[in-house]
């Protein structure tokens, strides 16, 4: 780091400090909720009912696409807090303009993959595996779905306002959101995809 | 941590190419190798690990701020909670006549 | 649907609830609408955002449950009171036994715990209020709505009545067709949602907000089980949220994570519940521990034994509850070695527990023991609490469990664990804190007579269930035959109930009284006691202190007082920030009690256009810039004159 070290604008005050902790703590929990609909996923995922197993409906290419989509977005994320840092408005407004677009295009890529669970004939009532498996990437799905809509918000307020210090620490709220399901994202892909195609 | 960051993002940028090293890596290791599946598993498993600390350290810089220490904290004690809700469930459910298969 | 199915019909007692009901809320809209206290009720209550009065509204909602839960509870000891008792069917005390567990635990030992921590924890640590304002009221107002829409299921669409544990496959669709346990899932999701609000909430309120000088180890006991306790709600709330949501599922869109076809696993549901239940248990319980602490250093006139050894212990019980959750189905069918494992975790979580009830006693020793009313409590919790915690210890026993396990013996258990444990708390607490409330005590002489007969009344109903629970009476039976031998037994029990029912209508009326009689000199600190909440103003003042205290110590206020330290300067007030009261939380949370409801009846249409209530609610919310307000300094000066005399 660099030595004059001076606090950014998102941590000024004492109200964004506790919005951030506060924020993190909610991480925790968020933890706790995954790794619970993760852990429901692994007692289940052999009880395919005579239905599809995840082997027999995961295409490596789509979730190839949905990964990088994910994997950059959160790059471009972090890239928009960088510019923000840099009191740059601009460039936090692209940055973050370009994370909602390749959301977005996960989201679509996800709809469809969804669709093909359906037409191979895994719907969520199908089995125990297939409750488990829409319940664990449509609660993530609904987090991209909610992150989206939310920094739109944001940058609304951003465009409004400019970078004050309640919406940097809102933005960087958002974005440590938004790494946050990347990094629940990854697991899916390890645990979910990879294990279900190789196992 | 620092308001002056104007220099080049070079930790993201690392991040970010090592991030997609590594899931390309995974994808070799679980359809190019010839290893047990349970050692494929512990492998791709390391890797995501590895991944999630990427994000956690280099992009969501978890450490910064005053309650740097609390967060480091907190987030080690929900990873052992995600630990013992996974695995607990696991073990008790599927051994001793619990076992559905 | 047709309304005949909508209204619950051919209960004679429902029927007359309803009645009851309606003709409650009419008066009530009528009466408020006479004094012409709607504004009033609006600006000052239901959109306030002051920790102190979301905390006294908790504490209502909670003893109006209390009531209700009561209520189911005296219905059961007089359907059992005697062998082939006619006062109910099987069903509609299946439906009561499980109305009484769920309000119990979430509609009335969470909300009077929580209740009481937002008034004292903020003041005890010296700040204005808690982190977040604002969530703090959605908190509540989320278990409000989720309370009521849990109440109404037994006059609209039927009770659920599988039990508080709602085990699968008896709560599935298959086994428990109709809206009641629709009631169950989504009531219990939208308090639990409120609940880890809260719990960040006090988290970091806990963490940023405490007086300058006051470190970890100079925080009251009270904070420090606060804190644990919302530490554990945020660990282990989303567990439920998870469970919950599966269940919702499995009833509402056909899915199979619970059933025995399709390759679900109804243990998962076990599983699940206990993982969050049995953290659930510490939940409850830790803050009732602090409570008690507090009053007994308080009526001792000595610090708190061991503080330090107090705060491992609780972190102790805290990091254990996470890994005993199997114990509440060991003959589920899992492996010994299973059983074993949470057998030893489970018989760990005595010791910490062994070490607070000896530091409770070591505090009493030697001590200038004052028997407030409070201090009652608190002394008649140990013993109670003790014979709760033992026979806890045989239940831990896994393979002696397999003859326990779902007997009264368990039931006389954990009512030994709860009653004591949280219920005496509350009474202790309320009978403390409620000066800080209200500006005037709780009368002792009736506070006596709530305690005697309480006590009392407790221990007669629910010791003689041990001893039926061992001659293997099984929990949750609606009647039993004469050559059982329980009538006896039971009928002591049901005895013993109205004494505790007569305990509580003594409360009431203890409140009701002190209202109107007591005195209202009580000055800021009227039980001669240590903690920072007694440095200021009772009731407090909307602003908590006029200036933030520094501490130097534990008990800090003690000594101070002892020096005559704790005098205000004039030159010292500075302008204090406040939050602006809200319309958003009550509105979010209304609008999450009508898209819970539809849901309930799975009109799901009617649910996606009321979610768009939800959504409002939350654009609005992230548009609001408000900063609050400042309250000038001779508005403080006037207040802190009113009942500091002079200031310096």
């Amino acid at each position: 780091m660099t030595s004059h070290t001076t606090t950014p604008l998102e941590y000024k005050t004492q109200q964004s400090q506790m919005n951030i902790l506060g924020f993190w703590i909610f991480l925790g929990a968020e933890i706790v909720l995954f790794s619970t609909l993760f852990a429901s996923y692994f007692v289940l995922e052999h009880n395919i009912a005579g239905g599809p197993a995840g082997g027999d409906i995961f295409v490596l290419k789509d979730v190839l696409i949905e990964t990088f989509l994910l994997l950059t977005s959160s790059f471009t994320s972090g890239l928009a807090i960088h510019a923000m840092r840099n009191h740059d408005k601009k460039g936090l407004l692209i940055w973050m303009i370009a994370t909602l677009l390749l959301g977005a295009g996960f989201l679509y890529m996800e709809i469809n993959e969804f669709l093909h669970f359906i037409h191979e004939g895994a719907t969520i009532q199908t089995s125990g595996f297939t409750a488990a498996l829409f319940t664990l990437l449509g609660t993530h799905g609904a987090h991209v779905t909610f992150g989206i809509v939310w920094i739109s918000l944001l940058l609304v307020q951003l465009v409004r306002r400019g970078i004050t210090e309640k919406t940097s620490s809102k933005l960087f709220i958002a974005s440590l959101y938004w790494h946050f399901l990347d990094v629940v994202w990854i697991f899916i892909f390890t645990f979910v995809y990879l294990k279900g195609m190789v196992m | 941590m620092s308001a002056n960051t104007s220099r080049f993002p070079w930790n993201l940028l690392v991040g970010f190419v090592l991030s997609i090293a590594l899931t390309l890596l995974a994808v070799f290791v679980a359809f190019n190798t010839d290893f047990s599946k349970s050692i494929i598993l512990g492998i791709i498993g390391t890797l995501a690990i590895f991944q999630a600390l990427i994000q956690l350290f280099m992009f969501m810089h978890v450490t910064e701020g005053k309650e740097g220490i609390i967060n480091v904290v907190n987030m080690i004690y929900s990873v052992f909670l995600a630990l013992v809700i996974v695995f607990g469930s696991i073990w008790v459910l599927t051994s001793g006549h619990a076992s559905m298969h | 649907m047709s309304l005949d199915e909508f209204f619950v019909t051919g209960d004679p007692m429902i029927f007359a609830s309803q009645i009851a009901i309606g003709l409650t809320m009419v008066g009530l809209i009528a009466l408020i609408t006479y004094l012409k206290r709607w504004k009033w009720l609006w600006s000052e209550w239901f959109t306030t955002v002051d920790h102190k009065k979301i905390g006294i509204m908790y504490i209502l909602a909670g003893v109006l449950m209390f009531f209700r839960g009561g209520v189911d509870g005296l219905l059961m000891k007089a359907q059992t009171s005697r062998p082939e008792m006619g006062i109910l069917d099987a069903q509609h005390y299946d439906e009561i036994f499980t109305t009484h567990g769920v309000i119990m635990i979430l509609f009335m030992a969470m909300p009077l715990l929580i209740g009481i921590m937002n008034v004292v924890v903020p003041l005890q640590i010296g700040a204005r209020d808690v982190a977040f304002p604002k969530l703090n009221a959605l908190s509540f107002w989320l278990f409000f709505v989720a309370a009521m829409l849990f109440n109404i299921s037994f006059v609209i669409g039927g009770s659920p009545d599988a039990g508080w544990t709602s085990y699968f496959p008896l709560a599935g669709k298959e086994f428990t067709p109709g809206v009641g346990n629709n009631y169950y899932a989504i009531s219990l999701q939208i308090a639990g949602i409120g609940t880890l609000a809260t719990g960040i909430n006090f988290v970091v309120t806990i963490i940023k907000m405490r007086a300058p000088g006051m470190s970890w180890m100079k925080m009251p006991i009270f904070v420090w089980t606060t804190f644990i306790t919302s530490i554990i709600i945020v660990a282990a709330f989303p567990i439920f949220t998870v469970a919950l949501l599966y269940m919702t599922l499995d009833r509402l869109f056909g899915t199979h994570f619970f059933t025995v076809a399709a390759g679900g696993d109804p243990m998962l549901w076990l599983n699940l519940f206990w993982l969050w239940g049995h953290p659930e248990v510490y939940i409850v319980v830790l803050p009732a521990f602090g409570m008690f602490s507090e009053v007994i250093a308080t009526f001792a006139r000595k610090n708190l034994y061991g503080y330090k050894s107090m705060v491992y212990a609780v972190a102790g019980i805290a990091f254990l509850s996470m890994l005993v959750w199997v114990h509440h189905f060991y003959t589920m069918g899992n492996s010994a070695t299973v059983n074993s494992i949470f057998s030893l975790t489970t018989m760990m979580i005595a010791i910490p527990t062994g070490v607070k009830i000896f530091n409770w006693l070591f505090t009493l020793r030697k001590g200038r023991i004052e028997f407030s009313t409070s201090m009652l409590w608190a002394l008649a919790f140990i013993p109670c609490f003790t014979i709760g915690g033992v026979t806890g210890v045989m239940l831990a026993m896994a393979a002696a469990d397999y003859q326990y396990h779902n007997t009264m013996f368990l039931v006389a258990h954990f009512h030994y664990v709860l009653i004591p444990g949280v219920v005496f708390a509350v009474f202790a607490g309320l009978y403390y804190w409620w000066p800080k409330m209200f500006g005037f005590k709780l009368n002792e002489k009736i506070g006596k007579w709530h305690f005697w007969l309480f006590v009392i009344g407790f221990n007669l109903t629910f010791m003689p269930m041990f001893f039926v629970g061992l001659d293997g009476m099984s929990r949750r039976m609606y009647t039993y035959a004469e050559s059982t031998g329980w009538g006896a037994w039971l009928g002591f029990s049901a005895v013993g109930s109205l004494i505790m029912a007569a305990g509580f209508a003594a409360l009431v009326y203890n409140i009701y009284w002190s209202f109107r009689y007591a005195s209202r000199k009580v000055g800021n600190d009227p039980w001669n006691a240590r903690t920072l909440e007694w440095a200021t103003a009772s009731p407090a003042p909307h602003y908590n202190f006029a200036k933030v205290p520094e501490v130097d110590r534990l008990d800090d206020f003690w000594y101070k007082k002892k020096k005559g330290e704790t005098g205000l300067k004039k030159s010292d007030l500075k302008p204090v920030h406040m939050p602006s009261n809200s319309w958003t939380p009550i509105v979010l949370a209304a609008a999450f009690g009508v898209v819970g409801f539809f849901l309930v009846f799975e009109w799901f249409t009617l649910a996606i256009i009321a979610s768009v209530g939800i959504v409002v609610g939350l654009v609005a919310n992230t548009f609001d810039y408000d900063d609050g307000y400042h309250i000038p300094v001779d508005e403080l000066e006037e207040e802190e004159r009113e009942w500091r005399g002079d200031l310096k």
